[in-house]
């Protein structure tokens, strides 16, 4: 059984935002699997909770959103980061970093 | 951004669903795609419904979101209580555009600064001075000294002349077309000292206030320019003559300033130097402004003034004050000179009006206040209603502060209504009570523009509103107790408490409304129907100016024509009408003893002028032709009591002291009846009445420039004889023409202005009062029955007789009536004190002002209570014991 969510609590925003750094334009099945797949199937991102913080996102201006129409004929919803989402990027980047190397230190000496 | 979006969305909301479903939708579609088992698929993702309602919240914002459902079911519950809402939508704009009526009127008239740059260093300098206990005020000034007080202070202030705006009669182009504009003399330099700038040519400056007569320039307020001449550029270099010159546009002002007092908008500026008193010492006419310089103190500069009067009006008396009891001289020579902040301007209108106004802003709130206690009752009933719905609510969640919420959301549909309602009541209102203001020959204009100010005002007055009378239904919905609400057995009386407390308070305003109401119209009944003593019946006074002075002989050939004129009875002259200002006295010596200090008011008249106006001849005779000044003069009834111990002065001599110790040795040839000389309220005064035939130094009778002919006609409406007179007048000699023609009648009225305008607001409330509050009782007493229905119905049952149920249904409301009467009573008492100064004849205390609201309120309450006695009893006790 992998790990539950509960890994990623807070982490979610971090995760969602690098990897639309790195490929754009994804619909939130493919930044689903994209999380998975990196992570080696370590980090699960439970399905129906990525929409809602997907759209708290949006509101907040750190990703935009369109429709596009795939080969399928089916319509999908992609995202891609702003500018404002690429600055929130680099301060959630340095946080997670720093409570790293918080529990690494505790880790080590405690 | 976000915010605006939310909003956007809130209008747009199942869009937003269906854009959600769809994206969850196509996510498990993917999924499926890649291969995954569709029924596990749906499992891992979780319930979409939820997740929907999660990015709905966040899309949407859940605050605003229960805001729009709360807001439609607020319009939802008035519309389905039509009668009810509409009832207090009514009574709320009633109430809310009372006050933004009053708003508009005390803005434009106390409140809203001159459009000049210096409008908060601005300060009037009116004199003070106290007689007898009784004090004075007035901010009247004569030229010479106005320009010694100007040197005194100039380095800590600028100060400005400024005549009172007065109607001219002029002409542009042929002496025939009369056309009237509002003129104020200012000095030059106030339109640099203003910051104002010409719009086109130039503006007058300390350069046309030199030479006394020198500078006939005038200047046009943008306004007129824009209504008389359609923005004609080329208005500047026309002339037109006014009085006895011909003066030159040189410049029109850019922008909104016109002139220096709210209620009287200036057409035309013209330089002090032209008024005819610039010289004189002894003719107060102008009003003096101060702009202090930046950071000069107010102290220094009004000590330094005073000063400056007290030595200039030693002077002036030059020792003719030193024979006058000691209260008198003091009274005269210490007056005080005020310094008042003056940011919004100067005017009789301001000072005339500022006591009434607050006391409409009064009656207004009061008004307010009886609808906000209407619909808080409403709302209540209303609420009784619901207290199942909001029982349910409760039970299944609802917050507290949802449902206080919800019941604010409701009030605040039915206040914003009725501000849209009440707003357009404002617009129309105000303009109609400035129009009631309006003596019909010198009409107030006042600017009320629709802007920020009152909008703003509007608003908070709505919002203010809203939180009067939403939030107690608010709080007593919140603090429902579900168990027993659903069961139908919550405390009744304590809601019914509050409803008769409410209605107790609206009694009480009520009462207050009415007793103001009835001191206002009590006043206005005794002043209009004051003894003037003489006629203004059919009698016209007709201002009439020549080119040049034209000998005395010339004027009597016109009023001989005049009196043979076809319509006219009879024809005398005077210097000005009886009650239109003009005033002007002197102290009296008999037998070479000094004057007594009590002033006698002068008029100049001519033979036959008591004859036109029906004063009554109580001794000697009228004045003849050949009676001359220094010589005859014709005294007063109240003459005789002030220097004769009331005996007849006919045939008796004394002097008249004038100003510089200067007597002038006089006979009297005839007393006549008192009349009322300047003012409607004032007791009557001594007076004396000089002829028009002066004879000067060298035996020579002096020529006239202008006279004031007092035409008696046969004809009701004489005013009517206006354009017949305007062209008789020069045929007799074309020298003469007619100025200005005013009907005594409307002179007189211009009186009671105040008054009438005063109870008329106050009928007019009062009616809107009593409208308001008999709603409300029958609010609630149609609550009260239905709510004891089921109790009447068994008293019926055991065989109480009508009267019986009429007292139980009433007996309670008519308890909080009398209370109510009885604290407004307290309270019109107390607040009389502060209105007395406007009262006339009339007293607080009158038996007859104090039963009158109380009867009229009684009569209104009984009205009321009728459908719902009605009501009760024909309740059927069979059907009603049967229902439940």
């Amino acid at each position: 059984m992998p790990p539950k969510t509960d890994a990623l609590q807070g982490s979610l925003d971090l995760l969602v935002l690098k990897i639309l750094s790195r490929r754009s334009r994804l619909h939130g099945y493919a930044i689903m699997t994209a999380i998975q797949d990196i992570s080696a199937e370590v980090l699960r991102v439970e399905e129906g909770s990525l929409y809602p913080a997907l759209h708290r996102m949006e509101e907040a201006g750190w990703i935009r959103a369109e429709w596009v129409t795939k080969e399928s004929g089916r319509r999908a919803r992609v995202y891609e980061l702003t500018a404002a989402g690429r600055k929130q990027l680099g301060l959630e980047e340095s946080r997670w970093k720093t409570i790293a190397a918080a529990v690494n230190r505790v880790l080590r000496e405690a | 951004m976000s915010t605006w979006r939310n909003l956007k969305n809130v209008f747009r909301s199942n869009r937003v669903n269906d854009e959600i479903d769809e994206e969850l939708e196509s996510h498990i579609a993917e999924a499926v795609a890649k291969g995954r088992n569709p029924e596990e698929a749906r499992i891992a993702f979780g319930s979409s419904l939820r997740h929907r309602e999660a990015s709905r919240d966040v899309r949407i914002g859940a605050w605003l979101d229960s805001l729009r459902s709360d807001a439609i079911f607020g319009f939802r519950q008035l519309r389905k209580n039509k009668i009810t809402s509409l009832a207090a939508v009514l009574s709320l704009s009633l109430g809310v555009g009372s006050c933004m009526a009053a708003f508009r009127l005390i803005d434009a008239v106390l409140l809203r600064p001159l459009p000049v740059a210096n409008a908060n260093r601005l300060y009037e300098a009116p004199r003070h001075a106290v007689l007898k206990d009784e004090s004075f005020t007035y901010n009247s000034w004569s030229y010479p000294l106005f320009k010694e007080i100007r040197a005194g202070v100039k380095d800590q202030a600028e100060l400005i002349a400024a005549s009172e705006a007065e109607p001219m009669d002029l002409t542009y182009k042929s002496d025939q077309d009369v056309e009237r504009a509002q003129v104020q003399y200012v000095s030059g330099w106030m339109f640099p000292s203003f910051g104002l700038r010409p719009k086109l040519g130039r503006l007058l400056s300390e350069s046309d206030n030199v030479q006394p007569a020198g500078h006939p320039y005038a200047v046009l307020s943008q306004s007129y320019w824009k209504s008389r001449f359609g923005e004609d550029p080329s208005v500047v270099g026309q002339t037109f003559r006014m009085g006895d010159r011909v003066y030159e546009i040189v410049g029109v002002i850019d922008g909104k300033f016109t002139g220096t007092e709210p209620g009287k908008m200036v057409d035309i500026f013209i330089s002090v130097m032209m008024h005819p008193g610039a010289t004189a010492n002894d003719w107060g006419w102008l009003r003096t402004l101060v702009i202090l310089k930046p950071g000069a103190a107010v102290q220094p500069v009004r000590a330094k003034m005073e000063a400056i009067t007290r030595i200039f009006e030693t002077q002036r008396m030059n020792g003719a004050t030193d024979s006058m009891p000691q209260d008198v001289r003091d009274a005269f020579l210490n007056q005080q000179v005020w310094l008042e902040p003056a940011a919004s301007g100067a005017s009789e209108l301001r000072t005339d009006t500022r006591r009434p106004l607050a006391i409409l802003g009064v009656l207004v709130i009061l008004v307010l206040l009886i609808a906000c206690a209407n619909v808080a009752n409403l709302m209540t009933a209303q609420a009784a209603a619901r207290a199942r719905e909001m029982a349910l609510r409760v039970s299944i969640g609802g917050g507290r502060w949802r449902l206080v919420q919800l019941v604010l959301v409701q009030s605040g549909c039915l206040a914003l209504l009725a501000a849209a309602l009440g707003a357009l009541f404002a617009w129309w209102a105000a303009p109609f009570v400035v129009g009631m203001i309006n003596p019909p020959d010198n009409p107030a204009r006042l600017l009320l523009p629709a802007d920020w100010r009152v909008l703003g005002f509007g608003l908070a007055t709505a919002l203010g509103v809203t939180l009067l009378f939403g939030l107690l239904p608010a709080l007593r919905a919140s603090s429902v107790n579900p168990v027993s609400a659903l069961k139908g057995g919550e405390d009744p009386h304590s809601r019914r408490r509050l409803m008769h407390s409410l209605i107790g308070v609206q009694v009480a305003f009520c009462f207050l409304v009415l007793f103001v109401a009835s001191l206002f119209v009590t006043t206005f009944e005794r002043l209009a129907h004051v003894r003037t003593g003489f006629s203004a019946r059919g009698v016209l006074a007709v201002n009439t100016v020549t080119k040049q002075p034209q000998p005395l002989e010339y004027w009597n050939q016109l009023v001989e024509y005049l009196r043979r004129t076809q319509g006219v009875e009879a024809v005398g002259m005077s210097d000005a009408p009886l009650l239109s200002g003009g005033n002007w006295s002197n102290f009296i010596s008999v037998d070479g003893n000094p004057p007594n200090g009590v002033s006698t008011y002068m008029r100049r008249v001519s033979p036959g002028w008591i004859d036109a106006l029906q004063i009554p001849l109580l001794d000697g005779r009228d004045f003849l032709p050949q009676d001359s000044q220094p010589g005859s003069v014709l005294v007063n009834k109240a003459f005789a009591d002030a220097y004769f111990d009331g005996k007849s002065p006919v045939g008796r001599r004394f002097d008249v002291v004038f100003s510089g110790n200067d007597h002038m040795h006089v006979q009297a040839v005839g007393m006549v009846g008192n009349v009322r000389y300047s003012d409607l309220r004032q007791p009557f005064v001594p007076q004396l009445y000089l002829p028009f035939r002066i004879l000067g130094d060298n035996g020579k009778v002096q020529d006239m420039g202008s006279a004031e002919l007092i035409v008696r006609t046969s004809n009701p409406n004489p005013i009517l004889l206006s354009q017949f007179l305007r062209d008789e007048v020069p045929r007799v000699r074309p020298e003469f023409r007619v100025s200005r023609i005013r009907a005594q009648a409307e002179i007189n009225l211009s009186h009671t202005v105040r008054e009438r305008l005063l109870a008329t607001l106050a009928v007019f409330f009062s009616i809107v009062a009593l409208l308001l509050a008999g709603v409300g009782l029958y609010g609630v007493l149609h609550y009260y029955v239905m709510q004891r229905r089921r109790e009447i119905g068994i008293r019926i049952a055991v065989g109480a007789g009508a009267a019986n149920i009429a007292r139980i249904v009433t007996m309670d409301a008519f308890v909080v009536l009398f209370i109510g009467s009885l604290a407004g009573l307290v309270l019109g008492m107390a607040s009389a004190r502060f209105m007395e100064a406007l009262f006339y004849q009339v007293k607080a205390s009158d038996p007859a002002i104090m039963v009158l609201p109380a009867a009229i309120l009684f009569a209104v309450a009984l009205l009321a209570s009728i459908p719902a006695v009605i009501r009760a009893v024909r309740i059927d006790p069979a059907s009603m014991l049967r229902v439940d």
